[in-house]
């Protein structure tokens, strides 16, 4: 079989099987693309994890675009990046088109009015979960109160304050405590 | 005009969209609510829960969502509205792919070197202060309505807010569940 195809059908796969964001992925592209295709190894599949964890972007486009290259070069990085891409896409393009006529409906509405602060929650819980694998204590504590502060009060741009984060990190690396990693 | 305002738009939130999704999330709000106007806050969050409930990663989802709505928002068609959604995950994607290729390419070598450990060292606990920025957004009267204005929606909203970060925080209820049994109580307690 093609392995532009191929990948890009294992790909798709992925992406149409898993709930709950790319975190739910690992599993999946493990036993695809590890275990049965067996197109990275092991180790190169944890170095990748590494990786496409501290790079911007969403982290299942990162690792897909990652093993696509690594099979067949830039084209095979599209193929795999437009797998894990079009089966979500395509989904959730079809709830908007629908969605858009039915929000004004009573029943709809009073259902969102529900949901909304639920969706708050959802967002609040891996808040606490990413800040003990940041290893957040009370010594750097202030880092995430200042940027949250900073975006929710002043609306200052996080664009801004990625800019800001990487160069003080940089810097601090760099001057203040080379020998921490 | 709007197509690339759009593009320029979810390119940059995919090239500086670091802690993926939810990481994300307090970028997109703080482009295409507060600045670009696309969305209404209470849109936003509906997105944000349509995307948890259906498949693939939650940065795509919200990409083709927001493309989608804020064309058809500014009153254009729903052939443009899909080629709006279309060019929103496009450019959301296309930072991804070149960063990644170089990376395998040739800077592979350079990730585990001490300047750019630092970077990420410092990235982290910023992008924790994103993620409490996007929540923190989120906690308003569109979403919660005000003790003044509806005690009734408030009181149970609040509620709602509660029991779910109970529910997956601690019971460790699934949180697509959790979504379901909350819209089952604004139908019967919200309509």
């Amino acid at each position: 079989m093609n392995i532009y195809w191929d990948s890009f059908k294992t790909f798709f796969k992925i992406g149409i099987f898993t709930l709950g964001g790319g975190y739910a992925m690992i599993p999946l592209i493990e036993e695809e693309v590890v275990n049965k295709k067996q197109w990275v190894s092991k180790d190169e599949m944890l170095d990748l994890i590494a990786i496409a964890q501290s790079c911007p972007g969403v982290f299942a486009i990162n690792i897909a675009t990652f093993i696509g290259y690594k099979l067949k070069k830039t084209r095979g990085a599209i193929a795999t990046t437009v797998g894990t891409a079009l089966p979500s896409s395509l989904i959730i393009l079809a709830i908007a088109i629908f969605f858009s006529q039915f929000k004004d409906n009573p029943y709809v509405a009073a259902i969102f009015r529900g949901i909304r602060p639920a969706v708050v929650a959802l967002i609040a819980v891996p808040t606490f979960r990413m800040a003990q694998r940041a290893k957040i204590g009370w010594t750097n504590c202030w880092i995430p109160v200042v940027c949250a502060l900073a975006i929710w009060l002043l609306g200052v741009s996080p664009i801004y304050i990625i800019l800001i984060a990487a160069l003080a990190g940089y810097l601090y690396g760099m001057f203040i405590k080379p020998t921490e990693s | 005009m709007i197509f690339l305002s759009l593009f320029y738009t979810f390119f940059m939130i995919g090239l500086f969209g670091f802690g993926g999704g939810y990481g994300m999330l307090s970028l997109i709000q703080h482009e295409t609510v507060e600045t670009h106007h696309w969305l209404s806050t209470a849109e936003f969050t509906d997105i944000v829960a349509i995307s948890q409930m259906t498949p693939g990663p939650i940065g795509i989802n919200s990409a083709t969502y927001c493309g989608y709505t804020a064309i058809h928002n500014a009153g254009y068609g729903h052939l443009m509205a899909v080629l709006g959604s279309a060019t929103a995950t496009f450019a959301l994607v296309l930072p991804s792919l070149v960063l990644m290729i170089l990376i395998s390419r040739m800077f592979i070598k350079y990730m585990n070197t001490q300047p750019v450990r630092s970077i990420f060292a410092g990235l982290r606990p910023a992008v924790v202060g994103l993620l409490a920025a996007a929540t923190l957004l989120l906690c308003n009267k569109e979403n919660f309505s005000t003790p003044m204005e509806n005690p009734w929606q408030f009181f149970i909203s609040c509620a709602l807010l509660a029991a779910t970060a109970f529910g997956t925080g601690y019971l460790k209820i699934n949180p697509i569940r959790m979504i379901c049994y909350a819209g089952f109580a604004g139908l019967l307690l919200l309509y």
